[in-house]
């Protein structure tokens, strides 16, 4: 049996103190190292909440979100930063980069914030993911002169820099066209294939949703369904 | 390289419209405190110096005759036990030498000038002024006053048979260098002397009435032979002149002036000009403080999604405070170095523009390094100071809300 990257037992969210508002109703869910998953679901239905906790942003009302074998409730702020910086990677809508740094820096940004400094090492690391996910000429280049689709891959890059067991990835093609979704898709795959990096990829689209190899769906803050299909290619 | 410092040079780098203003903000406020604190140190040092160019440090004299009955110093034996109110004459201190002595010895003391001072009259022909009688050892005189440098005619040697004038009483008589003028106690004793040069010690009282002789000329003019009436002295720090005053007059029993008792309003002036100059620094260092805080603050809203980025990136709360204080520090640094310079410049411009008539600056400016070194550090600290709070504000950002609304 594989080795499970993320385990959460009957995990709920409630908002408000008068009005309570609850955004999530006792979720139970598993990821495996290696797993390439799509979570989906209308907006509403809870799927950013539940990332803010996967990503350790957020704690739960009630329940427990075991990390890389870690109990999170065990952790306070420091710990769950640290937590956080070692076995999750973030790739988000926008790609967040970092205006004032260059592409390079903006990937070693997680190595400088989990050794607290620079160090040059990090520079040829850097440079590795860059080719890797084919920005090995833009090295240099600040965010501003990249395209849409550069950033994103920068920006997946970035997520991998650490080399987590996890990467989240909440709506990574939302505002790209679909050649570009698509690459951006591939190179993903590409790092989930060759590295056993597993990936939990929120997405609005089911074309990309079918592509992956389970698909979970939220609605009303519960799993109505999960899907496991074969291997997906790519 | 830390990470507080590498993100905080990028951020630094980045607003760079931003860095520019906040920087010459600051660079102007320190020129304003340094150009504001020079101008006053040199205004006052001068003043001071201008002061003490004819007056010494401290002058010792014997008590009033009335105010005490003296005594031999073995205490037993009345020297002048009857205590009556006489008219205080010029009499001399007693035992000056071993006073000399013991105030030579003294550390804070730099040098002794015993002198010979009684009131005159200087006549040539028809004309006559009345004057004091300095009766002095020149070279010790010289270590108390700028004699030597302000002599704009003839040369500073009193002897036996010559004297040394004020440029003020030069003209009233007519005299110049080589010319006889003759002096007279109020008794009536009189001598014909040499001028033998004549001075300008910026002051006009002292240069209509002082004629310096030799001791020995004075004593017999004066009719004191053997004695002096008072002791010119200098000190170390002029700012100790009362303390040391003080512990002259414990000492020797005999009175001791020091300049600051005798110019008391001037130090009054001084010190009242001096504060003033301390509350406008303190209001531009608010100004400078609120400046920076305010650039910081809208720095921190403006990145509050690259925060929440760099938080959930697992960059510690503790880091991205620092990244704020270290940016605020270096505002408040490069400010201070820009600044310094600016009103360093400022000041040796005003004070080679605006000059008196012999060439020495009007406003003499002094920019000292203490005076640097402090501007500095008060803007370094001006700088983390009021990025105290943005660097709170930005530690605190919750990074979910922070990206989810930027």
């Amino acid at each position: 049996m594989a080795e499970p990257v993320l385990v959460l037992e009957g995990v709920t969210k409630s908002y408000g103190a008068e009005v309570v508002t609850e955004v999530l109703k006792g979720i139970d869910l598993r990821l495996d190292r290696g797993e390439f998953a799509a979570l989906v679901g209308p907006s509403g239905s809870g799927k950013s909440t539940l990332l803010n906790l996967l990503g350790l942003l957020d704690r739960p009302t009630k329940g427990r979100i075991v990390v890389a074998g870690e109990d999170t409730a065990t952790l306070d702020d420091a710990g769950l930063t640290r937590l956080r910086g070692r076995t999750l990677g973030f790739v988000f809508q926008f790609h967040h980069l970092l205006p004032g740094l260059s592409a390079a820096e903006n990937v070693m940004m997680p190595m400088i914030a989990a050794e607290g400094r620079t160090s040059r090492e990090m520079i040829p690391r850097a440079r590795e993911l860059l080719e890797r996910v084919g920005l090995g000429e833009k090295v240099d280049a600040r965010p501003n002169a990249l395209s849409g689709g550069q950033q994103q891959r920068v920006a997946i890059a970035r997520a991998l820099a650490l080399g987590p067991p996890l990467v989240l990835a909440d709506e990574p093609t939302g505002n790209l066209d679909t050649g570009t979704a698509d690459q951006i898709f591939g190179v993903m795959r590409e790092f989930n294939e060759e590295l056993g990096v597993a990936f939990l990829i929120v997405t609005h689209d089911p074309r990309l949703a079918k592509r992956c190899d389970r698909t979970i769906e939220l609605v009303d803050g519960r799993v109505v369904s999960d899907e496991r299909r074969g291997r997906a290619s790519g | 390289m830390p990470i507080s410092w590498f993100l905080a040079l990028r951020f630094f780098r980045e607003g760079r419209l931003q860095s520019v203003l906040i920087v010459a903000g600051v660079s102007v406020g320190v020129a304003v405190m340094v150009f504001l604190s020079a101008l006053i140190d040199g205004l006052q040092s001068s003043l001071i110096a201008q002061t003490l160019g004819t007056q010494a440090h401290i002058v010792v004299r014997r008590p009033d005759e009335a105010a005490r009955p003296l005594r031999d110093s073995d205490a037993s034996v009345a020297v002048a036990a009857r205590v009556e109110r006489v008219a205080q004459r010029s009499r001399s201190i007693i035992r000056w030498q071993q006073a000399v002595e013991e105030l030579t010895a003294m550390r804070a003391v730099t040098a002794v000038s015993p002198t010979v001072t009684g009131p005159a009259v200087a006549s040539r022909g028809n004309a006559s002024r009345a004057v004091v009688l300095q009766g002095v050892e020149p070279q010790r005189f010289a270590e108390i006053y700028p004699v030597r440098a302000r002599m704009i005619a003839g040369r500073f040697a009193p002897d036996g048979s010559s004297c040394v004038i004020g440029k003020e009483l030069s003209e009233d008589l007519g005299v110049g260098v080589g010319d006889r003028v003759r002096l007279a106690s109020v008794e009536g004793a009189g001598e014909v002397y040499t001028v033998a040069g004549v001075f300008d010690l910026g002051n006009r009282e002292v240069n209509r009435r002082w004629v310096v002789v030799t001791t020995r000329g004075a004593q017999t003019l004066l009719d004191l032979v053997g004695g002096v009436t008072s002791i010119d002295l200098r000190v170390r720090e002029i700012f100790a002149a009362d303390a040391v005053a003080s512990d002259i007059t414990a000492r020797t029993g005999l009175v001791a002036d020091s300049w600051m008792k005798t110019n008391a309003q001037l130090l009054v002036a001084l010190r009242s000009q001096s504060q003033s100059s301390q509350m406008i620094q303190f209001f531009v260092i608010v100004a400078v403080a609120m400046g920076i805080a305010s650039v910081l603050v809208v720095s921190v809203v403006q990145k509050g999604k690259e925060i929440g980025i760099l938080r959930a990136m697992g960059t510690t709360r503790r880091s991205v405070l620092w990244v704020f204080l270290i940016q605020g520090a270096i505002v408040g640094l490069l400010g201070s170095v820009i600044g310094t310079a600016l009103g360093a410049g400022l000041g040796a411009l005003f004070a080679s523009a605006v000059k008196n008539a012999d060439g020495s600056p009007t406003f003499p400016v002094t920019v000292s390094l203490a005076l640097v070194a402090r501007s500095g550090g008060v803007a370094l600290l001006t700088g983390v100071l009021a990025a105290a709070l943005p660097a709170r504000r930005a530690a605190r950002l919750d990074p979910a809300v922070a990206i989810r609304n930027g």
